[in-house]
């Protein structure tokens, strides 16, 4: 391109903004509205999963099957973690399907998994979707990132949050193929008479889930790292002081992802591996402690000696912090081998997968959302409901998974839809958990339409103690951001 | 132990005597780990109540620091933010201290593993094969093979929209119609394996888990302290019944066992040997009815009409009809590529020719039929 069409194509954004309409959204190259899109879409997907796992908690109120039956339970248990992704219409499109859908779990473990019906090329076909998805998006933040900065903004200035997605995109680049090439050895196994995961046929189902884990144990942290990096930004905002230890934060980060490719067959304990191959996977998932530590530690020590205040998404970023540590405690148990036998498939995992989870990267992205609002609507959303969202929100999410703990100890087994009477207490209590928890993030939706529509008008600068290129242009942000490009010093 | 003991003044004195003299193994379970009634187990206990304070305690310091910024740190009480933005010494100490702590965890933790991961002189050798949705269990070293499932009484009430109550069936859904008898203050082996999709075999008193695979075996042991009745369950997704296959486990004295064995051979060989007389039909019925609601119900349902699009009926069809050959073929072989397991190692010939002829004169198909144990020997030769 010269010089001349770069200057014509800057004079036609100068002259007219978004093309008006629906086709905005369509033919968008903006970032500003793909991320609006996927925003929306999470949200959307968010309540479609939610109302699915309360549909589990509802049948799990009580001993004896009352709502739903076996099969239909276990579709439910796979459908709320996949429903997430694109490739969801297809994915939902198979519970009507012969056969049901997929039933196996999201962690889909032949041979279980080729028992499917009809509903099992739909299901490796969305995820692959899915897959070709997650793979071009986490290129366009690489190359962004590499190619975009502002002039000035050197890689130990970035923000800790685009550091955290850097990171995450790469992880995102190495392990989607691989789970690509899982899902495709289940088709041709399925369909093509191949044995990948077959005894019969020289085959080895126990080597899927190590391939399926060697995704899925990096696929976690590309859950988490992000949080970790909206957490970085929320905490110095609302202390009014500096994040304290910047490049540990970014080593502690990198370290974390490195570790996540060494860590995987701690998923796997009770499969009988070699008694090596269990100390190396128990050592090396006990050293993701110190890269996590180092960054609770930084979190604590930028608020020490700050001025802080307690908007909600100061509240929410807290929340996380404390939270996620209590997920990182009991990951710390699931950890040691011995007793990782008796946490395994029981509901004490359930419960430290949804402390990081619900209250760790969900309390993070809800704290984005409260912390970003402003920015991107032009509107303060109302800080009352926001507070009470985030009350309501922490009060019902302890009440939801913290007995779990004390079920999974006293051995329900996990993905039951029944269970022995004297699990009901517990199940009880967490149902009515759910459901609190899940009336509350109405109050989201709320708020979000509430701040779209109208409210105070934001500042430039929103809050008082917040650093960052974001908040030196107008609120809302101008369609094409900064022109001219700003200067980082 | 906090709520352990908060639990116990709940229910005073008497409730407290109730639970030092109560014999139930799952009393004491609500809250905690069990201690079990091995040395792994207690050393398991041991181990996680250790990594329990440890946690604990960090979490008293951390969240203690935060709550205390949190109270004295805020703008509302006039504080003025610190300049400070990293300290090198801070930052090694708070990562060379937990990477201390994990050590002390890591040592015991490797030895009990290497403990556990031994299983050689063993004394008993029990071979545990995982079904959808039963366990098989075959003494190596006697010979004697049986099935254990789900008890009918649970069975029965954990229907959808069933009338039983499950608060009124003891050890809803952990109890079993044959448990596992095993001797104590033996050294017994498990090897375990599936035949269909993968199971897992867990007694939480034992402190053992581990997963049957089909096509491979995988061993694990234990040593029983104390005679008693264990409850375990299936801990791996195996299908829409995984939820509905205990293990229940007798721990005998050492006489009880051998003779629990004897009685067993003597069973076997008395079964074995009715195969060759004439059956009647009333007999056959009764035994089928039996078979049917231990080892087909799952699928194909009390009333026989499975679920549409997972399951098959057996009403009325024509291999239920007419094809009698056909339908001892699908019961002895299984049906490739679908969920319809072989039966032929694990019923013998009085269960499948009492089924078989059960299916084709239950639910209205009224075929008349009756199929002798005879029969069955005679196709399983071919």
């Amino acid at each position: 391109m010269n010089a001349y069409s770069v200057d014509h194509s800057h004079d036609d954004h100068h002259d007219h903004g978004p093309p008006p309409g629906l086709m905005r959204w369509v033919t968008t190259t903006n970032h500003k509205d793909i991320g609006t899109l996927y925003l929306w879409f999470s949200l959307i997907m968010f309540f479609i999963g939610g109302f699915m796992a309360l549909i589990i908690r509802s049948e799990l109120f009580q001993p004896g099957l009352q709502i739903v039956d076996p099969h239909f339970f276990n579709q439910m248990t796979t459908m709320s973690f996949w429903i997430l992704p694109f490739g969801f219409a297809m994915m939902l499109s198979t519970l009507f399907m012969d056969g049901g859908g997929p039933a196996s779990g999201w962690t889909i473990y032949p041979p279980l998994v080729l028992q499917t019906g009809d509903a099992l090329p739909f299901l490796i076909f969305s995820i692959h979707i899915l897959g070709v998805s997650s793979i071009m998006g986490a290129i366009n933040i690489v190359a962004t990132i590499m190619n975009m900065r502002a002039p000035g903004m050197t890689y130990m200035k970035m923000p800790l949050f685009v550091w955290t997605w850097f990171i995450t995109a790469y992880l995102l680049i190495a392990v989607m193929p691989v789970l690509a090439g899982a899902v495709t050895m289940l088709l041709t196994d399925k369909f093509f008479g191949t044995s990948f995961f077959d005894a019969a046929g020289g085959g080895d189902p126990v080597m899927f889930q190590h391939i399926f884990w060697f995704f899925g144990h990096p696929e976690v942290y590309i859950l988490i790292l992000p949080a970790f990096g909206i957490v970085s930004e929320i905490i110095p905002t609302f202390s009014r002081k500096q994040l304290f230890g910047y490049s540990s934060m970014v080593y502690a980060t990198a370290s974390i992802a490195f570790l996540s490719f060494i860590v995987w067959a701690h998923h796997m304990f009770t499969v009988g591996m070699p008694l090596v191959g269990e100390i190396f996977f128990m050592f090396t998932t006990m050293l993701i402690a110190v890269p996590t530590g180092v960054k609770v530690f930084n979190w604590v020590s930028t608020m020490w000696r700050g001025a802080m205040t307690f908007e909600t998404p100061m509240l929410f970023a807290i929340g996380f912090v404390i939270m996620f540590t209590i997920g990182g405690f009991s990951g710390l148990m699931l950890a040691m081998t011995p007793i990782d036998f008796q946490y395994h498939d029981t509901y004490f995992v359930v419960a430290h997968f949804h402390y990081v989870l619900v209250p760790g990267a969900i309390f993070a992205i809800v704290a984005a959302v409260y912390y970003w609002l402003p920015k991107w609507t032009g509107n303060m959303y109302d800080e009352k409901l926001g507070k009470a969202h985030f009350w309501l929100s922490t009060i019902f999410v302890n009440i939801l998974f913290f007995p779990m703990h004390f079920v999974g100890l006293a051995g329900m087994p996990r993905r039951i839809p029944d269970y022995a009477v004297q699990f009901t207490d517990f199940n009880q209590i967490a149902t009515i958990g759910a459901f609190g928890f899940g009336f509350a993030q109405i109050l989201l939706l709320v708020v979000v339409v509430k701040c779209i529509r109208g409210g105070s008008r934001a500042t430039d600068q929103v809050w008082e103690g917040a650093h960052g290129l974001e908040w030196s242009v107008a609120s809302p942000a101008p369609y094409h951001t900064f022109s001219p490009q700003p200067v980082v010093k | 132990m906090a709520q352990l003991n908060a639990r116990l003044s709940k229910f005073g004195l008497f409730g407290l005597l109730a639970y030092i003299t109560s014999s139930s193994a799952w009393a004491d379970w609500e809250l905690n780990l069990t201690q079990g009634v091995t040395d792994i187990s207690r050393d398991v206990y041991d181990m996680h109540m250790f990594v329990l304070w440890i946690c604990v305690w960090i979490g008293v310091v951390v969240f203690g620091a935060m709550t205390y910024s949190m109270i004295k740190h805020r703008k509302s009480r006039g504080s003025e933010p610190a300049k400070f933005s990293h300290s090198t010494l801070a930052e090694v100490i708070w990562t060379v201290i937990p990477f201390g702590i994990l050590v002390t965890m890591a040592v015991p933790a490797a030895n009990t593993l290497v403990r556990m991961e031994d299983t050689s002189d063993s004394e008993v050798t029990v071979k545990i094969t995982g079904h959808q949705w039963k366990w098989e269990y075959e003494y190596l070293d006697s010979g004697v093979r049986i099935i254990s499932s789900l008890h009918p009484d649970s069975r029965e009430a954990a229907a959808l929209n069933s009338d039983v109550d499950p608060n009124t069936v003891d050890n809803y859904l952990l109890e079993v119609d044959n448990p596992l008898v095993l001797p104590v203050d033996k050294k017994i082996r498990f090897v375990l394996t599936a035949s269909d999709v993968i199971h897992a075999w867990w007694v939480p008193e034992f402190a053992i888990k581990k997963d049957a695979i089909p096509g491979f075996i995988n061993d694990m042991w234990t040593q029983i302290d104390e005679e008693g009745i264990y409850r375990g369950q299936c801990a791996e997704l195996c299908g829409r019944d995984h939820g509905f296959m205990p293990i229940v486990v007798h721990a005998t004295s050492e006489s009880e066992y051998e003779d629990w064995i004897q009685a067993q051979l003597a069973s076997a060989e008395a079964e074995a040997q009715s195969a060759d007389r004439e059956w009647a039909m009333d007999e056959l019925m009764e035994r089928g009815e039996g078979v049917y609601g231990t080892y087909c119900v799952a699928c194909h349902q009390p009333n026989g009409q499975g679920i549409q699009g997972v399951f098959p009926t057996l009403v009325g069809t024509d291999l239920v009809l007419n094809d009698v050959g056909g339908h001892i073929n699908v019961i002895l072989n299984g049906v490739e590529g679908t969920s319809m397991q072989a039966f032929s190692t694990t019923l013998n010939d009085a269960d499948i020719a009492a089924v078989v002829t059960y299916e084709r004169n239950a639910w209205g198909n009224d075929t008349g039929d009756v199929v002798q144990p005879s029969t069955i020997k005679d196709m399983r030769v071919q």
